[in-house]
């Protein structure tokens, strides 16, 4: 395998690794809740991020086999989402041994720890039937993340429960929300070959799979232990300072959301990233270097931790606010600029009757004002206009967003990508390219963890 | 040879601490010398006429920023806001008045003595002017407040000049003879004058060192030091214009020694950036923030600060043979009562004859005679220059305002932003 380079983001929400080749091209992206564990984190978005590089190999495998050349698409998406399905599994069966787990230190009577037992069992048996339906190959994933998946489904489900078996629902989210902090903590990148094993068979169990049984078997084989030689890793984001990363392997945030804004669309002169604590309005040249920026200071209203409150407000997941908000009629006006205020006026518009779709346009919009004063301050938009950050996945956001930068700058080409999560960890890829200075120890994950699981046993608990 | 260096370097801190000791014996002891008081501000103050009456003068923003250094001055501000002063208020102000309310213990320790007369010479901030209303109310004692018109057309006209002259004529001397029961001896304050000008080229030869590579000062963060006794008590006496000779002896030696001003940790070996800054420092957490910035390998070669008693290096000098009139020049010369684009010609002045590689604002959340219009005047500045500017937000005395990480996060950014562009990639 050929020199690659990694760059990691630590977010103050999610930390993002990107792995690049010496092409500059991406080779590999993973993401993961930052939680606490900022080190966790990395090795888990790297992991990732070497398994996302897998499949990117694999499938210019595939691209190689003449014979299921013409499949490769469809194909690449089966073993893609039952890889998924089978690793999601995987992390709910930990999240049912942890809510389980605890029962010694529940204080109730044995009858009602039997009653609450029997109701988490039901729980997670019909979590783990709906799971298929939402690792669909021709569905792309609402989040990435499994506390989003996990907790919409459970709450949903606790709901129920609570209801028919008369068991308090806090007690049952209690649970819950112990558990899924320890499971986040766990790598399960380990069974990686057993996932992808799994994803094999479920695959070629489709007919039009089938014919290439032995094809698509040995490129799964021959990319499955492909060493990745990282020989420079770069660190930005907020949690840099917490990791070993030598001075020289740490990049300020602003110079990789810049280059970064660069590489995915080189024609951007402003970048606005609004991120979990942080909004960061930086200018840029024609090389994608820095020429001025402004953070958010003092308050970090209007960042992505305050979507996460107002989700917490409303019993809702944080992907949900912005399809929500589109279906908005009318804007409601949301003044406030403290996010535990904008709670306050929050319940206080529902009090008044007004619709949850038409107060979360409200709120997305006053998210966007106060990025606007941002980019003035730092010296307004210039075309091309290029949002980044987990924010601009947000529809509703960026809707908002287009509107404002037409109302005051006119018209320009607004760049935003999927994948603009990524920008920093992908400016941060760059920079370790441009300045390789040789391997972190410490963070280096070359091989996977070799811990393996029977396919089987997956396969029986995805109701297969 | 290292020890004489490390003494050699030491010896004007010393001295400094001394004078200032001194000065606060004196003031303690005011009650039972005879002594009278009086309560002024930095900008454009008329210390030379003070001392020519022998008053001794006391600078409230001076003892706050001094109780932020020692972190006193949090449990002040919220003494002043227990009685009803709003969070916006000036920091300054509040640190005064908590201090006051909680027994008037200066910097040293040692009472304050309550003021005989509150003497205004610079209300181009109004925070200034509402500041000694309160001190009023407090005291019940005598205020003169100097009219200071805006340099509004970016100079000083003889008309402004004339208009402060009689101000100080016909309001404050009679005031000061009145209060201290003596006349004004003219030849004395000549005599002040002519020393306070000797000091004043001293000090701007100092500033011009850091033209030097290495610059053998920090004229922020070591600047702030360097104004203490021309800007306060001393400026006009003997012991300030030896203080500066000792000062520019030991600049020299470093210049000759190539030499970089010495840090909270020790002397700075690389100087990998020369910066200039606007605004004044925060004081709560100022060796902090003075490392933030040596660790990076950063020097201050010139600032805008260390200019808000008076600027020296445009040719202003106290001028015995037109005592009056260049003691009101003094006042209506000080940095914030200059215009926007007269600030941005000094900052734009600074980068270039300091050879810059970027400026610095620090905006003071509760200061508006600085703050005001700092993102236009940085826009300017760097068109002006093509050089980088940085903006970070703090406060002067109010450690709330003071966030380490946050501010470490936008500087580092901003370093590496500067070498970005010297890499051109």
């Amino acid at each position: 395998m050929e020199s690659c380079y990694a760059g990691i983001d630590l977010g103050s929400t999610t930390t993002k690794a990107v792995i690049l080749d010496s092409h500059e091209r991406v080779l590999g992206r993973g993401i993961t809740n930052s939680r606490s564990n900022y080190e966790l984190a990395c090795q888990i978005a790297r992991e990732e991020a070497e398994i996302d590089a897998r499949f990117v190999v694999l499938s210019h495998y595939l691209e190689r086999t003449g014979s299921i050349r013409q499949h490769r698409e469809a194909l690449m998406a089966h073993l893609s989402s039952y890889y998924s399905l089978a690793h999601y599994l995987r992390q709910l069966e930990a999240l049912r041994e942890e809510c389980l787990g605890a029962r010694a230190r529940w204080r109730c009577s044995e009858d009602d720890a039997g009653k609450i037992c029997e109701a988490v069992v039901f729980i997670f048996e019909a979590m783990e039937k709906e799971a298929p339906g939402e690792f669909q190959p021709e569905k792309l994933s609402k989040t990435d993340f499994f506390r989003d998946l996990a907790s919409s489904a459970y709450m949903r489900l606790a709901e129920q429960v609570s209801i028919k078996r008369s068991i308090p629902f806090g007690r049952l989210i209690g649970l819950f929300d112990g558990a899924i902090l320890q499971v986040e903590n766990r790598s399960f990148a380990g069974d990686f070959e057993s996932y992808l094993e799994l994803a094999r068979l479920k695959t070629l169990e489709e007919p039009r799979f089938a014919p290439y049984g032995d094809e698509i078997s040995a490129a799964v084989a021959a990319t499955v232990g492909v060493p990745f030689n990282v020989i420079n890793t770069v660190g930005t984001g907020y949690g840099r300072l917490t990791l070993p990363f030598a001075k020289q392997q740490i990049r300020s945030e602003i110079l990789c959301h810049g280059l970064g804004a660069h590489f995915m669309f080189p024609k951007t002169r402003t970048v606005l990233d609004i991120g979990g604590q942080d909004t960061k309005a930086i200018q840029i040249d024609e090389k994608g270097i820095v020429t001025a920026f402004q953070m958010n200071d003092r308050c970090a209203a209007g960042c992505g931790r305050y979507l996460g409150y107002i989700a917490d407000e409303m019993n809702m997941g944080v992907h949900q606010l912005g399809p929500m908000a589109m279906q908005s009629k009318k804007t409601v006006r949301i003044n406030s600029t403290c996010t535990v205020f904008a709670g306050a006026e929050l319940r206080e518009r529902l009090a008044l009757g007004e619709r949850r779709e038409d107060i979360l346009a409200g709120l997305h919009r006053a998210i966007i004002l106060r990025a606007m004063s941002l980019l003035a301050r730092s010296g307004g938009v210039s075309d091309e206009f290029t949002f980044t950050g987990g924010v601009a996945r947000n529809e509703a956001a960026t809707s908002a967003l287009k509107k404002l930068i037409f109302e005051n700058y006119g018209d320009m080409t607004i760049n935003i990508s999927h994948d603009s999560i990524y920008t920093g960890a992908i400016g941060a890829a760059l920079f370790a390219k441009r300045d390789p200075r040789g391997v972190m120890a410490d963070l280096e994950i070359s091989k996977l963890k070799t811990k393996k699981k029977a396919p089987r046993e997956i396969a029986g608990a995805a109701g297969a | 040879m290292t020890i004489q260096t490390t003494i050699q370097k030491e010896d004007s801190m010393i001295v400094q601490k001394e004078m200032i000791a001194g000065h606060f014996e004196k003031l303690a002891k005011a009650g039972e010398t005879g002594k009278k008081v009086v309560y002024t501000f930095v900008p454009g103050n008329l210390n030379e006429l003070i001392r020519a009456f022998d008053m001794l003068p006391v600078h409230p923003e001076v003892n706050a920023l001094q109780s932020g250094m020692r972190k006193l001055s949090g449990g002040y501000i919220q003494e002043a806001e227990k009685s009803g002063h709003s969070e916006d208020v000036c920091a300054y102000v509040k640190s005064d008045l908590g201090m006051l309310k909680k027994g008037n213990v200066g910097p040293t320790g040692l009472p304050l003595p309550e003021p005989d007369l509150l003497l205004l010479s610079y209300t181009g901030c109004f925070t200034f002017l509402k500041w000694f209303e309160l001190l009023k109310a407090e005291y019940g004692c005598r205020v003169v407040m100097l009219h200071i018109p805006y340099q509004a057309e970016g100079k000083i006209t003889q008309e402004m000049r004339d208009y402060v002259t009689r101000q100080i004529e016909e309001v404050v001397v009679p005031a000061l003879e009145e209060v201290s029961g003596k006349k004004l001896d003219r030849g004395r304050l000549e005599d002040m004058l002519a020393s306070s000008a000797r000091a004043e080229e001293l000090l701007v030869d100092i500033w011009n060192s850091a033209k030097n590579k290495p610059s053998p000062i920090d004229a922020y963060f070591g600047g702030v030091f360097y104004i203490g006794p021309i800007f306060t008590a001393f400026r006009g006496l003997p012991e300030c214009e030896d203080y500066y000779r000792m000062l520019k002896a030991e600049v020299d030696d470093r210049i000759a020694r190539k030499q970089g001003p010495v840090t909270p940790d020790g002397e700075m070996s690389q100087q990998k950036y020369r910066i200039v800054v606007e605004g004044p420092p925060n004081w709560t957490s100022f060796r902090d923030f003075w490392k933030i910035f040596a660790d990076e390998g950063v020097v201050m070669v010139a600032s805008t600060y260390t200019k808000v008693g008076g600027l020296y290096e445009s040719g202003f000098r106290h001028d015995p043979k037109r005592p009056l009139e260049s003691l009101g020049e003094y006042c209506l010369g000080c940095y914030t009562n200059h215009s926007l684009p007269a600030r941005v010609k000094i900052l734009q002045d600074y980068i270039e004859d300091f050879d810059a590689d970027g400026f610095l604002i620090n905006s003071i959340k509760s200061c508006n005679s600085f703050s005001a219009g700092q993102l236009l005047m940085m826009r300017e500045v760097e068109k002006r220059t093509g050089r980088a500017g940085g903006f970070i937000e703090t406060d002067l005395v109010d450690p709330r305002y003071f966030s380490a990480a946050n501010i470490r996060n936008r500087l580092e950014s901003y370093f590496q932003m500067i070498d970005a562009r010297r890499a051109g990639a």
